[in-house]
């Protein structure tokens, strides 16, 4: 066991920043309105990119650099740009989504912290690198971005939601491996990019479909569960389906 | 032996420094916040001036009032007293800091309170309660995210006595610990709402409907309101001591010489005008929130100082 | 039987004889001589409170284990009876109640030989006797068979005073409710005690002490008895019995009830888990860690909605139990992971909370029952004032509150204090995930400290101080003498437990001993002055500094301030220039809450109503509102009455063979005897 002190300024700068990564998981959590909830995306991919950076300069892996780079183009301009814009265009920017029992949420969230961490105790304990215990930490980004994305019905914030699991397996791939190869990461980053403008050409489609970014409309998609009695309860029904 | 009589006497005198001092530090706050808000300031004085003008005052008290409420001053400014006596300000490792550690501190905020609540409800007028009632629930929101952060410290140091964090620290040097951001700012955020600051309360209004601790004071005049006032201007002191001194220690006197001590005294007095400047640009840019929207204030406190505790498991330890 | 007559077991039979005597004396108070109850009975239950604390008091500070066989009970198992350090301390707990409630009780029973509800007086007497007795000898208890009788004893004792005003349905209902789960909580222990009995090959405690359990069987037993006794102790969900049972008793009974009673409980839990399985696994910990979190923090929530004082007493019970669960999971935490000392320590802090809850739960009981006395009421809704009324009486009253809302220099802080130090000492285990969950647990600790102040600074408030709310409370009268002698004792003892805590815990040193085999030398280590529990450079507290500097405050407050000015001015409070304040606008019980009922909502099953009542004739104009208000139980509504509901379905079933016709019948016997001889052959 080496103490926390004695690792390194620059393991523990990792450390730190992995760190504020989870809590910027946690604000994005407790944010219910769409442009904060965009905005603290984006810091999460800065805090990303500068941790992975970190990683690069500590380990000498300079292919790190690269990645952080990418993360930077993608998950701090390039991807919330695109979520910006799209909220101007369907007006939500100012929607703020009502969440029950918001502080149940975030302790389900601290639940989840505790769980990761006994989960990736036998992983951390076989590293040796000094910067493993953050691996807890990226399975807990993974896990509550899929609580995010339970927890909402907003497209939108399912979308952060997902957004945020990648961002936890990038970052679980650079603590616990130093990365995965250049390829992949390409790749990966391509597909989220691609995701990304998807989402936005779906939600516009929803919007004109169903009047409402509201998940749970989606089971009107279903004919045989709009024929029952007691799920045409919304006011505006399937005569806007064009 | 004589060791022992330094160490009593030096605790006697930082206590007293701290106590008079208290007013210093407020009134530094008023004139930085006057400043700022480019109003005219008054000078750091008026805060002595006007305690000493609440002491020669007659203080009226209500017809109904018991001896409850008569006591009560005395009680909070006791309790204060033994807080300022057992934080160190200038020197660690005072005799008097095994009175009280970070547990009994909270302790003490909570006999004050529980005894001002009282006084609050004693007179019968609506006020009086409404003020009470809301200070106990703010502080039972405020409690748990005090005590985790404070857990963070005391299990990192291993030891809830403040001279052994201050030296656990010192002894560790700069160490970039995510806890302790989480903590500080997780204690920052309780320390705001336990002062009764912008954005859970306002110190400088009597607006009725928006008081929390002014409303429980209301019917105080001549001494009592004195001793409230200054216990209330220690206990601001006693937040901003301690998040200077544990969580930047640097500079507090570790033996008992005259230079040490000097270097501790200007040390701290720096720190809490920094200190100063941060409140007041906190709460110039910040608004009131309504009542009910500080339990979603101090929830976040309660979280930092939670993920606090959770990173230094997760990530400090093991 | 020679032998022990110079021992202190001759005191506890000197205390178990003085009950029952007070019991046959209480028999003879009819009518005419009603004085044979209040002062023959309760002077004799006096001297069997100061018999168990001076026998209990002298073994466990001699540190002696007594033990004796009376030729009673089974043919082939005579009773066993042993008094050891820890009986002692429950003895001597259960002692110094008796002894305030005997000082207490008088007077306060003179009330219930009065007026057109009186009641007759010897049934009072005579099942207090049994109720103390009960608890006087199940302590002593050596062997299940004895342990159980007197166990039931002391539960048939409370069902019969908690029905003594049965009057009411709502009380009837109480004591049904109580024996219901006090029968099956025994029934569980007998389980458990059935697991231990067949391992050790006998029903003494010797051979359940020698057996050698399995893993798995000593987690069954250790299960029975922590549900057996956690009801009896009232822990989350097994509480509903409580906060119905003790308000309605006698407020005296409701003291010993909440006092000493609930804490025998405990003594089970201690006693099965350290002294007759003694290996414990650190799981049970978090088992009755958990529990006694979620007790001690749904106890405080719900005893903030109550606005009857002795209800609202009742569920900080709840609370108080949990906290000591807290303790002993810690400490079986720490045991189970072979951290000798930190379980100790957790041990301390749990039985110091059981005995400072005993005093200052019984103390405001009393106040409770003496504000009840004079008033006839139990609603906060109605009260007001009475500080200036009863002034002793409010300020006893103010230091049950003081000590239970955990506020130094209290003896409620100390044993709180503990307990966050035990926790605190987490990081010590080599699990990571307790390392996490036990500050987390920790932090519901300070919560539930928080809440308790808050509900605290209301019951008195809106009891004691501003101004009466009705016409009773405004003429009240401060209560006799011997009712402030019994509150009193209690508040010197809660002042002396909370000031000298190392003694305290010098004093508890061999009972870890003989349950654990260490003791916490390392509290004393600076002297009777400081309290270190794990070690001078990682925790130290002062009590007697903390009245040393209030005591300064209010000295100096004196010297510098009072002497040199005027004397204080009277005048009206400050009303906004609306003319004379009327009690409608203090603040009340219910709309203190509020906030609070509001951050936690879910908590409840909240039943608030509001009523328009409006002028007849005129529209829109109202003539009055009336709000409503109730907080209901949600394992109430969740648990008991679906089982409720499930058991009376069941027996409906069941009841359809029950025909009343005799051929029927003669037909079933008939069935039955023909099974049977084609089994047997």
């Amino acid at each position: 066991m080496t103490q926390f002190a004695q690792i390194g300024v620059f393991n523990q700068a990792i450390v730190l920043f992995a760190a504020l990564v989870l809590f910027t998981s946690f604000i994005m959590l407790a944010q219910t309105r769409m442009l904060p909830l965009i905005f603290s995306f984006a810091w999460q991919g800065a805090l990303l990119a500068v941790a992975t950076a970190l990683v690069a300069f500590v380990s000498g892996h300079s292919h790190l650099y690269v990645s952080a780079l990418m993360t930077v183009a993608l998950k701090v301009v390039a991807i919330p740009w695109l979520l910006y814009r799209l909220t101007l265009q369907l007006k939500i920017q100012f929607d703020a989504e009502p969440v029950r029992h918001p502080s149940l949420l975030l302790l389900g969230g601290a639940g989840l912290v505790i769980f990761s961490y006994s989960v990736a105790l036998p992983v951390v304990h076989r590293s040796g690198l000094a910067t493993r215990n953050t691996i807890a930490v990226s399975v807990a980004v993974i896990l509550i971005g899929m609580l995010l994305m339970i927890a909402r019905k907003k497209a939108l914030a399912q979308v952060i939601g997902f957004m945020s699991i990648e961002n936890g397996l990038f970052f679980s791939a650079v603590v616990s491996t130093y990365g995965m190869p250049l390829v992949v990461e390409l790749g990966v980053a391509f597909d989220v990019l691609v995701a990304a403008i998807l989402f936005g050409v779906f939600f516009l489609h929803m919007r004109e479909s169903f009047d409402s970014l509201d998940v749970d409309r989606l089971t009107r998609l279903s004919e045989a569960r709009d024929s029952l009695p007691g799920h045409g309860e919304a006011g505006e029904a399937p005569e806007s389906h064009p | 032996m004589d060791h022992y009589l330094t160490a009593w006497l030096l605790a006697a005198a930082q206590t007293a420094l701290f106590v008079a001092a208290a007013p210093l530090l407020a009134g530094w706050v008023k004139r930085v916040k006057c400043h700022m808000q480019n109003r005219a300031a008054p000078p750091v004085a008026q805060v002595y001036r006007d305690l000493a003008k609440l002491f020669r005052k007659q203080p009226v008290i209500a017809e109904n009032a018991s001896w409850v409420f008569r006591a009560t001053p005395y009680i909070v400014f006791g309790a204060m007293l033994l807080s300022a006596a057992a934080i160190p300000l200038v020197a660690v490792d005072l005799p008097t800091g095994a009175i009280a550690d970070v547990i009994v501190l909270v302790g003490f905020a909570a006999l004050a309170r529980f005894f001002t609540a009282l006084a609050g409800l004693d007179i019968g007028t609506a006020f009086g309660g409404m003020g009470s009632s809301r200070e106990m629930t703010v502080a039972a929101l405020a409690e748990p995210a005090m005590l985790m952060a404070v857990f963070t410290l005391s299990m990192t140091a291993n030891s809830t006595n403040l001279s052994a964090v201050i030296n656990f620290n010192l002894d560790a040097g700069l160490v970039l610990r995510p806890s302790f951001l989480f903590a500080l700012s997780g204690f920052a955020m309780v320390a705001v709402a336990e002062t009764g600051r912008i954005p859970v309360d306002n110190p400088a209004t009597h607006l009725e409907l928006t008081m929390i601790h002014e409303a429980m004071i209301l019917e105080y005049s001549g001494r009592h309101l004195g001793l409230i006032e200054w216990a209330n201007q220690i206990k601001l002191m006693i937040y901003a001591v301690l998040m200077a001194n544990v969580f930047w220690p640097w500079g507090i006197a570790r033996e008992f010489t005259a230079p040490a001590l000097a270097l501790g005294a200007v040390a701290i007095a720096a720190k809490l005008a920094l200190l100063a400047v941060a409140l007041v640009v906190w709460e110039t840019v910040m608004a009131k929130m309504r009542l009910f929207r500080v339990p979603q204030f101090l929830g976040f406190a309660l979280l930092l100082s939670l993920l606090g505790m959770l990173t230094h498991v997760v990530l400090e330890t093991g | 039987m020679g032998e022990v007559l110079l021992q202190p077991l001759a005191l506890m039979y000197l205390a178990a004889f003085a009950t029952i005597l007070s019991g046959v004396a209480a028999a003879g108070a009819v009518r005419r001589y009603p004085l044979l109850l209040h002062a023959g009975s309760f002077a004799l239950l006096a001297v069997a409170g100061a018999a168990g604390v001076a026998g209990g008091g002298w073994a466990m500070l001699d540190d002696l284990t007594v033990t004796d066989t009376i030729a009673f009970g089974l043919p082939w198992l005579r009773w066993h009876l042993r008094l050891d350090p820890l009986s002692g301390f429950f003895s001597v707990l259960l002692g110094t109640l008796v002894l305030a409630v005997a000082l207490y009780g008088p007077r306060y029973t003179r009330e219930f030989g009065r007026g057109e509800s009186a009641q007759p007086l010897p049934p009072l007497g005579i099942f207090t006797a049994v109720f103390v007795l009960g608890m006087q000898m199940l302590l002593l208890a050596d062997d299940a068979f004895m342990f159980l009788v007197f166990w039931e004893m002391m539960s048939v004792g409370g069902y019969l005073l908690v029905a003594y005003q049965h009057q009411h349905p709502a009380n009837r209902h109480a004591a049904f409710l109580y024996l219901l789960l006090a029968h099956i909580g025994s029934l569980v222990i007998l389980i458990s005690f059935g697991v231990l009995a067949a391992f050790g090959g006998g029903f003494a405690f010797d051979q359940m002490r020698a057996a050698e359990l399995s893993p798995l069987w000593a987690t069954l037993a250790f299960t029975f008895a922590l549900v057996g006794f956690g009801t009896k102790a009232g822990i989350v969900p097994l509480h509903a019995w409580l906060p119905e049972a003790h308000p309605v008793a006698p407020s005296h009974v409701s003291a010993l009830m909440s006092g000493a009673m609930i804490k025998m409980g405990i003594y089970g839990i201690v006693r099965v888990t350290y002294d007759l399985i003694g290996q414990i696994q650190w799981q049970w910990g978090v088992v009755v860690l958990l529990v006694g979190t979620a007790s001690a923090l749904l106890g405080v929530l719900y005893a903030l909605m109550q606005h009857d004082l002795k209800r609202l007493l009742a569920y900080h019970s709840i609370e108080n139990i949990g906290i000591v669960l807290m303790g002993l999971g810690l400490s079986m935490i720490f045991l189970g992971t072979g951290h000798k000392t930190l379980g100790v320590l957790g041990l301390v802090a749990a039985l110091y909370h059981t005995i400072n809850h005993a005093l200052f739960k019984a103390l405001l009981f009393l106040g409770a029952g003496a504000v009840l006395h004079r008033t006839h009421e139990r609603d906060l809704e109605h009260m007001g004032g009475l500080i200036h009324r009863m002034p002793v009486t409010a300020a006893f009253f103010l230091i049950g509150c003081v000590a239970i809302s955990a506020l130094p220099p209290l003896n409620g802080f100390v044993s709180e204090w503990l307990t966050f130090q035990t926790a605190l000492q987490a990081p010590r285990l080599e699990n990571g995930v307790l390392r996490a969950v036990i500050p987390i647990t920790a932090a519901t600790l300070a919560l539930t400290g928080a809440l308790a102040a808050a509900c605290f600074v209301k019951a008195f408030g809106v009891a004691f101080l501003g101004q009466p709310r009705s016409r009773h409370v405004a003429r009240a009268r401060e209560v006799g003498p011997g009712m402030l002698a019994g509150m009193g004792l209690l508040s010197a003892l809660c002042l002396v437990l909370g000031v000298i805590p190392t003694s305290v815990i010098e004093a508890m040193a061999p009972i870890t001993q003989m349950l654990v085999g260490k003791a916490l030398p390392s509290a004393s280590v600076r002297g009777w002055l400081w309290l270190t529990p794990v070690a001078p450079e990682v925790a130290s507290y002062s009590a007697p500094f903390v009245v040393l500097g209030v005591a300064l405050a209010f000295l100096l407050g004196y010297l510098l301030l009072k002497r040199r000015a005027g004397p204080i001015r009277r005048g009206a409070a400050w009303d906004c220039g609306f003319g004379p304040l009327t009690t409608r606008m203090q603040y009340t019980s219910t709309a203190y809450s509020q906030p609070i009922r509001r951050v936690f909502a879910p908590t409840w099953k909240l039943d608030e109503r509001i009523e328009e009542v409006r002028e007849p004739g005129v529209p829109g104009r109202l003539r009055a509102l009336h709000y409503q208000f109730h907080a209901v139980d949600w394992s109430w509504l969740m648990g008991y009455l679906p089982i409720g509901r499930a058991v009376l379905t069941a027996a409906r079933v069941v009841g359809r063979i029950q025909t009343g016709s005799i051929h029927t019948y003669l037909v079933y016997s008939f069935v039955t005897l023909l099974l049977f001889l084609w089994i047997i052959t």
